[in-house]
């Protein structure tokens, strides 16, 4: 990449013009204050974490497979203290499985999702030339950095990183090691961060759309993004609220979250007690359930763009979609209790949070409901990101419905904590929400690069990770419904129930591994497509967003002059139009 | 490159970027501080025995911390009206004035908690103390994160106003609006903590 400063000196009279380029290389890619080098920033960031945790993740299904055997070549690597004769310890083993958790959820999918596709592609939907508080922005990608850098590190410190499991429930997180005050410091980060990004979000879309873009106008993108923040906005400081509380209990001896007379390996610990471990898990489930719908939100949102724009028609029920988000962002902060049914919350209590749970699903089942019915009748083209979009359906359906068990009382019971959650998590997560980032990615790479990504390559990822997510996943209903919990170093192969189902844990472990040999094709087409990917205009899939009006890439700036919004956001086959469609940013 | 409602309003919201922008940070804000006082409730409610307040902390003290508190949201006030008039050396009395009183709430605090250092309370010694010591103590990195922002707007960042006043002033109502929250927090705070 040449030197953008000497372009503006040898050029004395087009400095001007250049001005945003005259910044250096440092201003310009680094601390930079553009919305879509910020989100590209985050995306990539993302990427490298969804990697890593992916890669927690296999070392943990070799164990879980292969429980106490030695695994081969990277075992030994991994050092005396954690793989022993490249035995697995289950102190390592804890701290794969509270990383893998954390790391997915806050370090990879959010990112990418809201910092990575929001700060994208939010600003130039909307037509904005940036985000309203640029630096508040850049704040906001740094924090987030700073976050992952504190989560990386606490792998270094004494005792290894956090243990506790992703939830850090009490008081086995306070009496834990030096890994878990690190994460705590870590969250801390990343709530500033995902705090100063929903303030930013919600700001812009409200003061920076532009002129005749109403409401009712928005792309279903935007308004994904616009709950998404109010979710972030108001769901992550009881968090924050409950992660001071816990430094406190760990820093400075007070006891939120220790009852009286704890024994911790055989000795009563010197604390003044009464604190509720049960506030722990309040605090932490009023953030995480909000949370899951912060990961599925924008997916719904990515989805919803490709579906019209590949179907060619209008969304179907596009108003009802638009009605549907916003109750369930209101629905979300009032089940969380859903996931504490195990601490004998009492009948009343239980009744509430069932019958939420059960009013938020069909808001959820109205708009993916209202993406099959938009799917009727087209005459699909089935790209790379339509073929992971149509694909998201189904896999959000299968995790959606497999969740109005665990929303009842009585068959949350037996199933509380075994595979069957982890499954049902993963296919809402994984292959819904993963699927729908890998699909905006794909869509959006041309805006983003004036690139297409290869097909082949494209589809060669879509049919191997199809497939393997639910060799991977599937399984894991199975063994959950045979009761193995889901919290064993061993995969259940201690125990005598568990034996009709073990073989599962090795099929669902090769999943993995050859789902991590289908992520090659991506990577190398992201990487070769950034530089030798077909050449395309500004809008290479005739879509009709505002988007699709700015050069591809956008500059700083974004748009060549102000856009203008003149109708809906999806008026595909219009009867008449000349290109059979008309987009939203044209008289 | 500008971008645009920094400093005019747009027409059809009728707000600047800034003002919608506090308001939700301040949402964010209610949101924790509100988290805090549930938890506040919940370990007071599971507990055998809770001190009355203000056998253990110094009622006076927080009274006088009260009305300093106060006093310093209606000099904000007048710091911001000085600015709607033009007058910009009262704007500096006031707002000088403003972190003055923020830095006396801070030194009275502080020999609140000296004094119970020095008679061996401390954050671990019960809930109680843990709640007052995590509460207030939160509460005073607020008012110093405002006494911040406010000693940035009375210096440097007062520049500002002979390039564009409507901004600065805009401004200045915005860091008055949190630190009129952090005010309003310690109006909860007294009573909960010192008085029930």
């Amino acid at each position: 990449m040449s030197e953008p400063g000497a372009v503006a000196a040898t050029r004395p009279h087009a400095a001007h013009d250049l001005h945003h380029e005259a910044l250096g290389f440092w201003r310009t890619y680094v601390f930079s204050v553009d919305h879509k080098v910020i989100g590209i920033q985050y995306a990539i960031t993302g990427l490298l974490f969804l990697f890593f945790g992916f890669t927690l993740m296999m070392l943990m299904r070799w164990q879980l497979a292969y429980p106490g055997a030695p695994l081969p070549l990277i075992g030994r690597l991994l050092g005396e203290a954690r793989m022993p004769g490249g035995m697995m310890v289950p102190e390592f083993y804890n701290e794969l499985g509270a990383m893998h958790g954390t790391i997915m959820v806050f370090l990879g999918v959010v990112p990418l999702a809201v910092g990575g596709f929001g700060n994208f592609v939010l600003p130039l939907q909307i037509g904005a030339p940036d985000m309203a508080f640029p630096r508040l922005n850049m704040a906001s990608y740094w924090c987030f950095f700073l976050g992952g850098v504190t989560m990386l590190v606490s792998f270094f410190v004494p005792g290894g990183a956090a243990q506790s499991g992703w939830t850090s429930y009490a008081p086995l997180s306070v009496i834990a090691g030096t890994g878990q005050t690190m994460w705590i410091i870590g969250m801390l980060f990343l709530i500033t961060s995902s705090l100063l990004g929903a303030v930013n979000f919600i700001t812009t879309t409200i003061q920076l759309r532009a002129k005749g873009l109403t409401f009712m106008r928005f792309p279903f993108f935007v308004w994904a993004q616009f709950v998404t923040s109010f979710l972030l906005l108001l769901a992550f400081p009881p968090l924050e609220a409950a992660a001071i509380l816990q430094l406190m209990d760990r820093v400075a001896g007070t006891s939120f979250f220790l009852p009286s007379g704890l024994v911790v390996s055989g000795q009563v610990l010197q604390h003044a007690g009464g604190g509720n471990p049960l506030l722990w898990q309040h605090l932490f489930w009023f953030l995480a359930h909000p949370e899951v719908y912060v990961l599925i939100l924008p997916a719904m949102g990515i989805v919803a763009e490709i579906v019209a724009n590949n179907t060619r028609k209008p969304l179907w029920g596009y108003r009802s979609m638009v009605y549907s988000l916003i109750f369930l962002g209101f629905m979300s902060f009032i089940v969380w209790a859903h996931h504490m049914f195990m601490t004998g919350m009492g009948t009343a209590m239980a009744a509430f949070f069932q019958t939420t749970t059960m009013i938020i699903s069909i808001p959820s089942v109205v708009i993916l409901t209202a993406l099959i019915i938009s799917l009727w009748g087209g005459s699909i083209r089935f790209n790379t990101p339509m073929l992971f979009a149509v694909a998201f359906l189904p896999m959000f359906g299968i995790g959606g419905l497999t969740g109005l068990p665990l929303g009842l009382n009585v068959a949350d019971i037996p199933l509380h904590d075994t595979y069957y959650v982890i499954a049902h998590f993963h296919y809402v997560v994984a292959p819904g929400t993963i699927f729908a980032l890998f699909a905006g990615i794909y869509y959006w790479f041309p805006k983003a690069t004036g690139r297409k990504m290869n097909e082949t390559l494209g589809k060669i990822h879509f049919a191997g990770s199809l497939v393997c997510m639910n060799v991977i996943f599937m399984p894991m209903f199975l063994v959950g419904l045979a009761g193995v919990s889901r919290r064993l170093y061993d995969g259940g192969a201690a125990y005598d129930f568990a034996q009709p189902v073990l073989h599962w844990n090795v099929v669902s472990s090769w999943g993995a591994w050859t789902m991590a040999l289908f992520q090659v094709p991506f990577i190398f087409n992201f990487f070769w497509s950034i530089w030798k990917g077909e050449k395309t205009g500004d809008n290479p899939w005739e879509a009709t967003t505002i988007e699709w009006a700015a050069p591809s890439p956008p500059p700083h700036g974004n748009f060549l002059e102000a856009p203008q919004a003149y109708r809906g956001p999806y008026e595909y086959s219009v009867p008449g139009a000349a290109k059979g469609f008309v987009p939203q940013y044209e008289a | 490159m500008d971008i645009p409602y920094t400093v005019e309003v747009r027409r059809d919201t009728g707000l600047t970027n800034g003002k919608i922008g506090i308001w939700l940070f301040l949402a964010s804000e209610v949101m924790l501080f509100g988290a805090l006082f549930a938890s506040y409730i919940l370990i007071r409610t599971g507990a055998p025995s809770w001190p009355r307040g203000d056998t253990i902390l110094n009622v006076p003290l927080a009274t006088v911390n009260t009305i300093v508190l106060i006093t310093s949201s209606v000099t904000m006030v007048m710091a911001w009206a000085s600015l709607m008039r033009h007058r910009f050396g009262t704007f500096r009395i006031y707002m000088g004035t403003t972190i003055l009183l923020g830095c006396v709430f801070l030194v009275i605090k502080y020999f609140e908690y000296s004094h119970k250092f020095h008679d061996g309370l401390y954050p671990g010694t019960n809930n109680f103390l843990a709640l007052y010591f995590t509460l207030t103590g939160l509460h005073m990195l607020h008012v110093f994160g405002g006494m911040v922002v406010n000693a940035y707007f009375l210096g440097p960042g007062a520049k500002l106003w002979k390039t564009n006043p409507v901004w600065f002033t805009n401004r200045v109502e915005n860091s008055g609006l949190f630190w009129h929250f952090v005010d309003l927090v310690w109006i909860f705070l007294f009573p909960t903590l010192y008085l029930l």
